[in-house]
């Protein structure tokens, strides 16, 4: 079954056509670039999929439900419990250390079991780190801070929005590494990046261009 | 994880917290101040009122009888004036004398008194404490200063009514070196060796002061038969325009108005009444000058009722501005906050709990500071300590808390409106 379905989805600002009329399957555990130029629409793409935003039209299947229509507090319920957000300045609160800003995503999803958490630090091999505050960490291990974030509530669904645009090569290639095996074990990931090299080890790239998708390419 | 999360917030913006600790603690300091001094001189002044139990005093009026006539040679002192003792169950002859609650006479005279420390120089007053009477209409009256003065502390015994007794003023007791028990020596034109059953607390000027029964007070004056004043309390009916008239002169009123007001338990009319029947006699409401203070302690209240607000508004305003402010600067965390899970109320409940925090420690120094400027307010003001009321620190943290729910509002509303999508591409 497909855990993401888009029809005609369009988002438009006053006359801007951020993302038109796209059309969009997305397998279980499949693992999914996006490409294109700045502008293209891959983050209004990514927030609509993430429930973070709606769209003007069209019909969103998130899992099975149709999320297009929902209110915003339906659209918090949905996103706690399906999906898992990696963004490109990695977002980790300040104050809170490499551990506890896992913990926030359990609290707010159920409740925090600090173990699991150290556990989740511990699969993107940060188990060392997790009293340290995000200054106090590099930005490869920020990146992976959010990774072991975005997996801790078991999403059916991982959004990373240009998640290697801010690593130099070494900490791009460790991440990766993290995304293949999530997706060995069965995820379902969406990845939006301007590196070839990152799309060429996923299953298949949808390039878009002005709001529109121009082209997929299975790289299998 | 929420405490965690407080914690880390306020710690991280320490200045900005800090900034709104100090607006509230501003706020709640005058908020103290005002709420302490507004209770307190409220107290103050209703212990005034019934300080003013005795509603009317009964003096003499300019042509009454002189003291000399008695045999007062007077020295350099001006001709002092007297009413006539055996006129005082009169009062319960007039028209309202079943209004008349209470009265009794006062002979005052300044006498020398000899303690165990010393001898000082005190007022005396001669007054009945319990006198039991037929009025001349029948009726059996027990009146005197014990039901009068039904609110002073009293310890051991009121003198009984013609003994050589007396019962004195906490002060004067204390200069004296006096305990329930001793005996003094008051001389001012005779001398007179009385025992001091008991020693009061009046709250008042009377603290400083002696008192005995009537005669007593008589034969140390050398004024037998003779009284300065009558402290009279008496149920009136609430004044109005016609006994406001009347007040001012009986006779401008029509002969229907005169009878209507003479028929009134107006405290003017029973004044009236009361100069009818004793000789020379001159009654003045008193409730009247207390009346007056009550007004303008109403407004002095409503003036402070008004400045707290004022303040609070004006902390209410900074809290506003910084909690909006901290929100504006923090959108990525509440969009981040959002991305993961939290809805808009779990947000505000975050920002909320923050604000509470940071302004309740304030609101807490402010209070303390607050009581300290009630006490400046009270010795410079009113020229007395302002007592805390437990009622105050409750109500200042139910106004901390809604000063800060208000100006938190703007914040929650702009929270509201602000787009996940939006804040977490800044
Ligand atoms: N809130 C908005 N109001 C108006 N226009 C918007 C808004 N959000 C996005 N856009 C526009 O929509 C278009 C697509 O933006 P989007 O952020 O999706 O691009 P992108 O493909 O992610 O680009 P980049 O690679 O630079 O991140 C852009 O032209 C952008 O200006
Ligand atoms: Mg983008």
């Amino acid at each position: 079954m497909d855990i993401l379905k888009l029809a005609n989805v369009s988002k438009i600002y006053g006359s801007v056509k951020a993302l038109y009329e796209a059309n969009m399957s997305v397998a279980g555990g499949e693992w999914l670039a996006i490409m294109g130029p700045s502008g293209s629409g891959k983050t209004t793409m990514m927030n609509i999929i993430g429930c973070m935003d709606r769209p003007t039209s069209g019909s969103v299947l998130l899992d099975g439900t149709d999320v297009s229509g929902l209110s915003a507090p339906e659209l918090t319920h949905i996103r706690r419990d399906k999906i898992g957000l990696i963004f490109q300045q990695f977002h980790l609160i300040s104050y809170l250390t490499a551990v506890e800003n896992v913990m926030v995503a359990q609290y707010y999803h159920s409740m925090t079991d600090e173990g699991e958490a150290l556990r989740a630090l511990a699969r993107v091999g940060l188990e060392d780190r997790a009293g340290h505050l995000p200054r106090q960490l590099s930005g490869g291990e920020q990146q992976r801070v959010c990774i072991a974030r975005a997996l801790i509530n078991y999403p059916k669904l991982i959004l990373a929005d240009e998640p290697t645009g801010n690593l130099d090569e070494t900490n791009e290639g460790i991440v990766i590494d993290i995304f293949r095996r999530l997706h060995g074990e069965g995820s379902s990931i969406i990845v939006v990046t301007h590196d070839p090299e990152v799309a060429e080890v996923t299953d298949r790239t949808v390039f878009l261009e002005h709001g529109r998708i121009a082209k997929t390419v299975s790289n299998r | 994880m929420f405490l965690r999360m407080l914690t880390g917030a306020i710690s991280r913006q320490k200045a900005r917290a800090l900034t709104i600790a100090l607006a509230m603690a501003l706020g709640a300091s005058l908020a103290t101040s005002m709420l302490n001094v507004m209770l307190d001189v409220g107290d103050k002044v209703n212990q005034e009122l019934k300080a003013y139990g005795a509603n009317l005093t009964v003096v003499p009026r300019s042509a009454s009888i002189m003291g000399d006539l008695y045999g007062d040679a007077g020295g350099n002192r001006k001709a002092e004036k007297f009413l006539a003792e055996d006129e005082l169950p009169k009062l319960k002859t007039i028209f309202w004398a079943f209004n008349i609650v209470d009265y009794t006479p006062y002979l005052d005279v300044t006498a020398s008194v000899t303690g165990p420390k010393g001898t000082f120089d005190a007022p005396v007053s001669g007054v009945w404490f319990d006198r039991r009477f037929d009025a001349p209409t029948g009726e059996a009256v027990e009146t005197g200063v014990i039901r009068m003065k039904s609110w002073w502390r009293l310890e051991g015994d009121w003198p009984a009514e013609d003994a050589s007794q007396c019962v004195v003023g906490a002060n004067l007791a204390s200069k004296l070196g006096v305990v329930v028990g001793d005996t003094l020596n008051a001389a001012a034109k005779k001398s007179e060796t009385v025992t001091a059953s008991g020693i009061f607390h009046s709250g008042g000027d009377e603290d400083d002061a002696l008192f005995a029964p009537l005669a007593v007070a008589q034969r140390i004056a050398g004024k037998p038969g003779l009284v300065s004043r009558i402290e009279v309390s008496a149920l009136t009916t609430p004044e109005n325009e016609l006994a406001r008239r009347a007040a001012q002169n009986p006779n401008s009123l029509s002969r229907h108005e005169w009878d209507t007001w003479y028929c009134t338990a107006y405290i003017s009319s029973i004044a009236y009444q009361i100069e009818e029947v004793v000789t020379g006699a001159r009654a003045k409401p008193v409730l009247s000058v207390a009346e007056g203070e009550g007004a303008i302690l109403r407004k002095t209240q409503l003036l402070m009722l008004l400045l707290t607000v004022l303040c609070l508004a004006c902390s209410a305003l900074a809290i506003s501005n910084l909690v909006t402010a901290s929100v504006m600067e923090r959108g990525a965390e509440i969009g981040l906050l959002e991305a993961v899970g939290a809805s808009r109320f779990d947000v505000s409940a975050l920002i909320l709990a923050e604000a509470l925090v940071t302004t309740l420690t304030g609101g807490a120094v402010g209070y303390f500071a607050g009581r300290v400027f009630a006490q400046i307010i009270g010795r410079s003001v009113f020229g007395s300590p302002i007592n805390s009321n437990a009622l105050v620190p409750p109500l200042v943290a139910v106004l901390v808390t809604a000063v800060t729910i208000a100006g938190s509002l703007p914040a929650i509303r702009l929270l509201m409106s602000m787009k996940p999508a939006e804040t977490l591409r800044g």
